[in-house]
């Protein structure tokens, strides 16, 4: 047997990325980009998985005490809601930019594009209000592991987002600097990514947060921790 | 995400001035050159920390400045440079760096820009690291672990400061290893030439490229136990930290977990040990196949052995843990998943065996160093089947039976793979040859100076000897025959170490007066020896990307002239270059 | 060759050291002796592989060696070697060999994990960095301790007010004694950092761990003295943390026993002798004694005996006398005034002034 034929025998022949994408047009540049993005998504997933599964363990012991107790602040969680619905403009404005730009309409691509991100900035603003106000009822991050971890797992995921708003910037400014649609389009694809996997990733930890301890005990025996 | 369109630009501008052709280059070439400097310089630092531990150990009180203190320090920041600043990042940042692109048929990584972060941040990361030594209470001693309460508590050097710096390095570290290992990842899937499928990729790529799945995936681990640690550390939270006292005294701590930092230590350190090793197996299967002049056997096992060890380091990372006071039925899962990891590491060492089989060997340099691999890792392998199956790791974990395991698997292996592979790979990188005398010389005090070393320190390990001990003269079950030796193991290893100025002085000669090389001296197969000029200029290939016509393995085909076929040559021009039998 | 010749020599050295090496086990003095057969069947079948792997490595050096170049077109290396059917053979020894390792070690671990009935408990308590240890009284049940009740007068912790606690046996020396034959399951707790207690002869150890308590069984077979070392790097005076286990035949055991002090009986002593007593509790608890010895032999520290009134060389060449204030500067701020010799490893104590006395005054104590 020959090595080509070995090649051929060997069910990865479909020449994939080599194919088609070693020329490097924009299509490719963007198709690798939007490859590079996921691969940092599912580091960003594996970063979060492992801060629940801390989480989890950690919410076991004797001295935890929930903060969405009956009495304790989250256990009327609307603040949270509130910021959850400027983050879910953000993504829904955000897609809304990226449609428009696959139509080539200039203008309404950039007008919803700065407001999906007015609406991230409320959004991290409104958890920056919700720390002050724990904090102003004396909920301090070493207080309790619960705290410590309200604030550890808002405040990351926060800061992901502070991270995807600078490449908004960025591409604000082309937008500003009038870069044409075409070339936008492939950044704003990028951000509502971004955006999307964020939300998805706020509702998980949104869930995590305000369920009760005995979600967690159910959570931790079904994981046969 | 917008950094895409300045990669794009960039690419067209040929870098002119010194500092952006090989400062603030984007080139891979220049970046892996960078990183592999910095690594080796932190590599010599670590090795001179060894040497002053092992003078301690072998003729205690010897060094008039090495207190407790002192020694725990040294053995804390060896262990983690060795580890992480030295050999994950050569393997990555270095090698992965070079090799991917040329080896696939890419002009650069895919984001150049990241890429060039990457090195900067990963040198931020070593003088975080470095800047550790120069501060009150020095570095860190607490053991390259660092695991809580001891690592961050009164009684363990370097609580002050030492230990806040050596998180803040690690963090910054990960962020320089993960915007590496994007772009090695996506280069692989996405950047491949024309022919270039998966299955024709080297196994050095296969090796790299699985490592840096995991360590895109195990290294957040990392990241989650050092963020909480440093909060523990700087502003009192109890992540970690338990209801204890300290020096006599209550502490504020209460109820963390100890034994939580350990899983999400493994859950990181485990795959940590496959990505030095998963490189090192694939540069060492293409190393053998080159020298032995003969398809490397089993090719397709290989790869799927990778994917498997791969895979499987995931879930066996409790058995760092079998006396930790975790559940110990967790014994009998973990003891079953480390053991048949076992069976595609072993496979892959018969693979390797039997590439020599009916080849025709060339004793060179390189070759030497994979045949020492072989043996090192063959022995540093089938000590972990002791400390794999749990019952036997009960009483030899924490010995210095652990200590010889690691360091010849992980130590020592990946270490030759280095050297066998920088004289391999050395004339495409600088066009010169290595001084094959030197070389020769370097190798025989290495290999068998660090047999020397590691294999009969399994012996103190089974006599009981514990493992990060300062001094253990005091104990009556230690003979003076263990003492002496230890002194013995420390005359081997300071030989070892000094020897490695033969390497440091072959590389730095050689690069510049070395014999010119030609492209292709070895006469390999695989792309990176086929670029139209050596050493590559910026974009690799000239104006046109090579197609790949077949796998890197074509060596000694039958009726064909020469004894191997380069990748991107195609049937036709086999076909005119045959001589008839 | 040169190569092929040095792998021989060194798979005959290694043979030859396996089996003529000063370096054996410890004698082993428990049940575990059934570890000590594991090793040698794993010693066994990774040996025949490590032999096995290496000869072929050496059969293929030198027959495959390069010859020069070939003279009839033909090449020298084969082009189709590769077997699947080898392969699956390989494979299939390999797992044997392991499962021929594994599941005798699992039966022997099986073992391990499960505590005969009728074990006798016993608590290890580890702090940097000392032993100490408890026994249950005549009740059988040790009674429950919390790190947050630890004080001056109750070094370990113990809950006064439960009933099982009052009349265990507490034993605040580095010293634990055994009676043979009998199992013992060691309850392990530890008041600061990771301990480890390990006692090289009878094989089995485990880490000890703050905020919860891990456990390991045993049954001593052997009559004698044995070290006590911690195996888990616990801070700078680590290798220092020396204990003794001592096993005892039943008669001896009954004897020791009996003049230990029991929870109950520690909480009404507090005899009126100038804080000498309470002074000697402090260095009991706060640990002192792991580096300064109290009998004139050599430590981390220097010794205590005689200590007071002598006048020391310090680092600088200057000499001071070690008078109360000296002593209690050192004890509050350790790297001040550092005796010649002796390495900066102590930390500082932020003992109140009353716990000063009292250490200085049990410092005067010891002659």
């Amino acid at each position: 047997m020959t090595a080509a034929q070995l090649m051929k025998t060997s069910g990865f022949e479909s020449v994939g990325g080599g194919a088609n994408e070693w020329q490097e047009t924009p299509e490719v540049i963007a198709l690798r980009a939007k490859t590079g993005l996921r691969i940092l998504m599912a580091v960003i997933t594996s970063l979060f998985f492992l801060f629940i599964v801390s989480f989890l363990i950690r919410s076991q012991i004797a001295d935890w005490e929930h903060l969405s107790a009956p009495w304790k602040p989250l256990a009327n969680p609307w603040p949270l809601w509130i910021n959850t619905g400027a983050l879910v403009l953000a993504s829904i404005f955000l897609q809304w930019s990226r449609i428009s730009s696959r139509k080539q309409e200039a203008r309404r691509t950039v007008e919803t594009l700065v407001l999906a991100g007015f609406f991230s900035l409320v959004f991290i603003g409104g958890q920056l209000a919700v720390w002050q106000q724990l904090m102003s009822l004396g909920y301090f991050v070493s207080t309790n592991p619960a705290n410590s971890f309200f604030y550890l797992l808002t405040g990351l995921h926060g800061l992901h987002l502070a991270g995807g708003l600078m490449a908004w910037c960025k591409t604000v400014v082309k937008a500003w600097r009038g870069m044409p649609i075409k070339q936008l389009s492939s950044s704003i694809e990028l951000c509502a990514m971004y955006w999307h996997y964020l939300l998805g990733l706020w509702f998980v930890l949104l869930g995590l947060l305000t369920s009760s301890p005995e979600t967690y005990a159910a959570l931790v025996r079904l994981c046969g921790l | 995400m917008a950094y895409v369109h300045d990669a794009e630009k960039e690419a067209l501008h040929q870098p002119h001035s010194f500092w952006s052709k090989y400062v603030w280059s984007q080139d891979h070439k220049v970046i892996a050159i960078q990183y592999s400097l910095i690594a080796i310089f932190a590599g010599i630092i670590a090795l001179v920390l060894s040497a002053m531990m092992r003078m301690q150990i072998g003729f205690p009180g010897s060094l008039e400045f090495m207190d407790a203190n002192t020694y725990y320090q040294a053995m804390t920041m060896h262990g983690m440079i060795m580890v992480i600043y030295l050999l994950t990042a050569l393997f990555l940042g270095g090698f992965g760096n070079y090799m991917i692109p040329l080896m696939v048929g890419a002009r650069d990584m895919v984001f150049p820009f990241v890429n060039m972060l990457s090195v900067w941040f990963y040198f931020l990361s070593v003088i975080i690291l470095l800047a550790s030594f120069f501060v009150p209470g020095g570095p860190t001693g607490a053991g390259w672990t660092l695991y809580p309460p001891q690592a961050i508590t009164a009684g363990t050097p370097g609580m002050e400061w030492g230990i806040i710096l050596m998180l803040v390095s690690l963090l910054v570290f990960i962020i320089a290893a993960t915007m590496g290992g994007l772009n090695y990842v996506t280069t692989v899937i996405q950047a491949r030439t024309y022919g270039m499928t998966l299955l024709r990729m080297p196994l050095t790529v296969w090796g790299i490229f699985m490592a840096t799945i995991l360590a895109l995936l195990a290294f957040p681990a990392l990241f989650v136990s050092g963020v909480m640690m440093l909060l523990d550390r700087t502003i009192g939270t109890s992540f970690f930290m338990p209801e204890m006292i300290s020096m006599g005294q209550q502490t504020d701590y209460d109820g963390g977990s100890p034994i939580l930092f350990q899983h999400l230590f493994w859950f990181f350190g485990h795959p940590e040990v496959y990505i030095v090793a998963l490189p090192a197996f694939g540069m060492i299967s293409d190393i053998l196949s080159v020298h032995s002049r003969k398809k490397v056997f089993g090719y397709k096992m290989m790869v799927w052995a990778i994917v498997a060890i791969g895979v499987l380091s995931f879930i066996v990372w409790a058995h760092h843990m079998y006396v930790s006071g975790m559940n110990p039925y967790f014994g009998f899962f973990f003891a079953t998943t480390t053991l048949i990891i076992a069976v595609p590491t072993a496979i892959k060492v018969y693979n390797w065996v039997l590439t020599l089989w009916k080849g025709d060997i060339h004793m060179t340099v390189p070759l030497l160093f994979a045949v020492a691999f072989i043996f090192t890792f063959l022995a540093g392998g089938l000590t972990g089947l002791f400390l794999g199956n749990v019952i036997v790791d009960i009483p030899l974990s924490d010995t210095y039976f652990v200590v010889a395991h690691f360091h010849m698997v992980m130590g020592v292996a990946p270490v030759l793979v280095v050297f066998g592979s920088i004289y391999h790979w050395f004339p495409k990188i600088t066009g010169r040859m290595m001084n094959d005398k030197i070389g020769m010389w370097h190798f025989w005090i290495t290999f068998l100076g660090t047999y020397a070393i590691y294999f009969p320190m399994h012996y103190l390990g089974i006599l009981g000897m514990p493992r990060r001990y300062y001094d253990s003269t005091a104990y009556e079950f230690i003979p003076q025959s263990a003492h002496d030796l230890n002194a013995f193991i420390t005359i081997a290893a300071l030989i070892v170490g000094a020897a490695q100025v033969l390497f440091i002085y072959n590389m730095i000669h050689s690069a510049f007066k070395g014999k010119e090389s030609g492209p292709n001296p070895w006469n390999a197969a695989s792309l990176e020896w086929q670029t139209p000029q050596t050493p590559p200029v910026h974009g690799n290939w000239g104006e046109k990307l090579p197609v790949v016509h077949r796998w890197p393995y074509d060596y000694s085909v039958p009726g064909v002239k020469e004894d191997f076929v380069p990748q991107n040559v195609s049937e036709q021009e086999l076909e005119a270059n045959k001589v008839k039998l | 060759m040169a190569l092929a010749i040095i792998l021989v020599v060194l798979l005959i050295g290694s043979t030859i050291f396996q089996f003529v090496n000063p370096w054996s086990a410890t004698p082993v003095a428990s049940n575990w002796g059934s570890i000590d057969n594991i090793i040698v069947i794993t010693s066994v079948i990774t040996g025949i592989f490590f032999v096995g792997i290496t000869l072929f490595v050496v059969y293929a050096l030198v027959k495959f060696r390069h010859r020069g170049p070939s003279e009839n077109g033909q090449h020298q290396a084969s082009y189709e070697p590769d077997s699947k059917k080898l392969e699956w053979w390989l494979t299939g020894i390999t797992t044997v060999g392991i499962c021929a390792l594994l599941a005798p070690g699992l039966v022997v671990y099986d073992d391990f994990v499960h505590v005969p009935e009728g074990a006798t408990e016993v608590e290890v308590v580890g702090k940097q960095w000392m032993w100490s240890f408890r026994l249950p009284g005549e009740d059988g049940k040790l009674g429950h301790a919390k790190v947050k009740l630890i004080g001056m007068d109750n070094p370990f912790g113990l809950d006064p007010d439960d009933p099982n606690g009052q009349d265990d046996l507490l034993i605040n020396t580095n010293v634990l004694h055994l009676p043979i034959d009998k199992p013992v399951k060691m309850v392990l707790r530890s008041l600061d950092v990771l301990h480890n207690f390990y006692v090289p002869q009878i094989r089995a150890k485990m880490d000890m761990v703050p905020g919860q308590v891990s456990y390991f069984w045993f049954t001593p077979t052997k009559e004698g003295r044995y070290e006590i070392l911690c195996a888990e790097y616990c801070g700078v005076a680590h290798y220092n943390m020396k204990g003794h286990m001592i096993i005892d035949s039943a008669e001896n055991y009954q004897a020791w026993l009996s003049e230990q002090p029991t929870f109950a009986s520690s909480l009404v002593s507090g005899s009126d002798d100038g804080g000498v007593e309470q002074g000697r509790q402090l260095a009991e608890s706060s640990g002192c004694f792991a580096c300064h010895s109290i009998d004139g032999s050599k430590s981390l520290g220097p010794t205590w005996k005689g200590l007071f009134g002598k006048t020391e060389v310090l680092m600088d060449g200057t000499t001071v006398v070690a008078d109360e204030a000296y002593l209690k500067e050192s004890i509050t701020d350790p790297n001040a005034k550092m005796v010649k010799d002796y390495a900066p490893v102590m930390v500082a104590y932020p003992l109140s002034d009353s716990q000063l006395d009292a250490l200085v005054e049990y410092i005067k104590s010891t002659p």
